[in-house]
């Protein structure tokens, strides 16, 4: 029996193989049906001292939901919140413990109550095609016609066109409202605080650096002159305008030659923001010279443009053009050439 | 008549001058005042200097050169100061162990008098940055601001709370906790290995004291909100939770799922 299966299996996968039995190991490719498991009665159906066991047990844990309840609410009392922040944390421990038990016990009595002392038959329940029969698919279909038949709808061809006319073009009313639900994006991806003259100052005292602040080997975390005394936008306007200042060796810096008027005298300046997703790349390597990203481990080269050196991002930071005014402080020579951050659609 | 005319077509000329002036002394000042070369300001004596010396032969010339010139092994030590021996010798990072990708806090090798004496010696060779005033290390500054500074120019390697954090290829910015007031305050002066220089006209001798403040009160007040589990962020906490809160919820869903006895 079990080897004619296996044989009208074989040919019905479409092998082309004849195997001489007696010669080929065909494992047998389909579990078996292993049957119900015999049923097994219950310690609790069969000693009554059990049963009353475990009703205890159910019991004693309803209990502990009622203690449970009632530790959270002295906890609530007796450990208030104060001016103190560190109240919160005995009012949240104790509080939450209360509560816990109180939910855990209500839970796993319910559960042992049903495993241990509720009737215990056990029920199979056959698995059924989704199909359906042949005379319900048909009668499916009859319905389908009929209703077409009496609403007109195939022979009517007027009322049938202008309703089409209406649902196309009804939801054009909410594109519209919808379109105008924010203020226009406009040139605010590509543009920063950062103008031709703008003092680079530094994070969060606006106070201007002069490039003889800036030591071998410092870095400077800046934000335009002006941002520090923003009330409006000021972290939007912060989160475009971010820039590491660094000062290395003029030696190690391998500039472009149409690049090399952006820094001063060894001095660099990058935009902050991860061309990857946008988090703020401030991990700076005073000896290799490497800026670390700390979200995605993206490496910026500050030797070379900022260029990639590992991880996920796939253009370099943005540099900006530096000068010194003539009181010697740093000063942008324009905005970034290109826009700061991650990619966008129309980039 | 004619002494008022000439008072009034003096008046702007005078004016202008005592502007220019004005500018002048306050530009001057303000330039003398923001002077950033941080030169060492504790005289040595001659014992000292050449006590130091014997101990830098000793002990640092095999990598720093007999001149403190450097090599191929090590830096040149010159210009760096008495703040760079008392940070890393103070700290255990010199002498170092072992080429690395980074140098170890270890136990010191050293007692103070001798870091002391080194530095001594190191500082004769050239100005450098000196050993901090006592005043800013005590801990008395403004922790709020200090926290604003930290999270601004530390957090991003050292974590928020000075917990430590990984940099790349095997270095690391260390645990700030149990540090030293005088080793965080040097470390800024200094940028000791791959750190960063934080000088003076970057963060003022004053802001560093609110750094070490706000530090020391973070040693001081527990977290408010439980266990802190190294205060390493999402990697220590969803560890925790993937093995003990799913490991508790598995638990649980074998025990429904299975027949009572």
């Amino acid at each position: 029996m079990a080897g004619k299966d296996l044989e009208k299996g074989v040919e019905a996968e479409g092998f082309e193989h004849d195997f001489e039995s007696g010669l080929a190991v065909i494992p047998p490719d389909k579990i078996r049906d292993p049957g119900l498991e015999p049923h097994r009665v219950r310690m609790t159906d069969k000693s009554p001292a059990k049963a009353r066991n475990a009703e205890v047990q159910v019991a004693a844990m309803f209990l502990v939901s009622v203690l449970g309840s009632f530790f959270a609410l002295w906890a609530y009392i007796a450990f208030p919140i104060t001016e103190d922040l560190s109240t919160v944390r005995a009012n949240n421990l104790f509080l939450g413990l209360g509560m816990t038990l109180s939910l855990f016990g209500i839970g796993i009595g319910a559960v042992h109550w049903a495993k241990t002392l509720m009737p215990d038959f056990e029920v199979t329940e056959a698995r059924h095609q989704t199909r359906g029969s042949e005379d319900v698919r048909a009668a499916a279909v009859e319905i389908v016609r009929l209703a077409d038949s009496e609403s007109g709808f195939s022979r009517r061809k007027l009322i049938r066109r202008t309703m089409y006319g209406a649902l196309a073009l009804f939801p054009l009313p909410a594109l519209i409202v919808f379109g105008d639900l924010g203020p226009p994006v406009g040139n605010t991806l590509r543009q920063t605080m950062w103008k031709a003259g703008t003092r680079l100052t530094k994070d969060p005292t606006g106070i201007p650096i002069k490039a003889s602040d800036v030591t071998l080997g410092s870095v400077f975390h800046v934000i335009p002159e002006g941002l520090a005394e923003m009330h409006d936008h000021k972290l939007e306007e912060k989160a475009k305008a971010a820039v590491l200042l660094v000062r290395l060796p003029q030696e190690d810096l391998k500039e472009a030659p149409e690049k090399t008027s952006w820094s001063y005298d060894g001095i660099v300046a990058y935009s902050k923001i991860c061309t990857h997703v946008g988090c703020p790349v401030a991990l700076y390597e005073q000896q290799t010279h490497h800026l670390l990203c700390p979200c995605h481990q993206s490496t910026f080269d500050v030797t070379e443009h900022c260029k990639v050196v590992f991880g996920p991002a796939s253009r370099p930071l943005p540099q900006l053009p530096i000068s010194v005014d003539a009181e010697g402080y740093l000063i942008a020579q324009s905005d970034f050439l290109e826009p700061v951050g991650p990619s966008f659609w129309e980039r | 008549m004619k002494n008022r005319f000439f008072r009034s077509r003096r008046k702007p000329l005078a004016a202008t001058l005592v502007i220019a002036a004005g500018l002048l002394f306050s530009g001057g000042g303000y330039a003398v005042a923001t002077s950033v070369v941080e030169t060492s300001a504790t005289e040595y004596t001659a014992e000292q200097i050449s006590e130091g010396r014997k101990l830098f032969l000793a002990n640092c010339a095999s990598c720093h050169g007999l001149n403190s010139e450097g090599s191929a092994a090590g830096p040149s030590l010159i210009g760096v100061g008495a703040a760079s021996v008392d940070f890393q010798v103070g700290t255990g990072r010199m002498p170092g162990q072992g080429s690395g990708p980074q140098l170890p806090k270890k136990n010191v090798q050293f007692t103070d008098e001798q870091i002391s004496l080194m530095g001594a010696y190191i500082a004769s060779l050239a100005p450098g940055p000196a050993i901090p005033e006592q005043k800013y290390l005590e801990a008395t500054g403004d922790a709020t601001h200090g926290g604003e500074l930290f999270r601004i120019n530390c957090a991003m390697c050292h974590n928020a709370v000075g917990a430590a954090g990984a940099l790349t290829e095997g270095k690391y910015a260390p645990n700030l906790e149990g540090s030293e007031a005088k080793h965080i305050y040097e470390a800024m002066l200094i940028g000791p290995q791959n750190m960063p220089v934080f000088n003076d006209a970057n963060i003022t001798p004053q802001d560093k004291n609110d750094i070490i403040t706000y530090l020391a009160y973070l040693e001081e007040n527990p977290s408010a909100g439980g266990f802190e589990l190294g205060n390493l962020g999402p990697v220590a906490e969803g560890l925790f939770l993937w093995i003990f809160g799913l490991g508790l919820i598995v638990a649980i869903t074998v025990w429904l799922g299975a027949k009572s006895n």
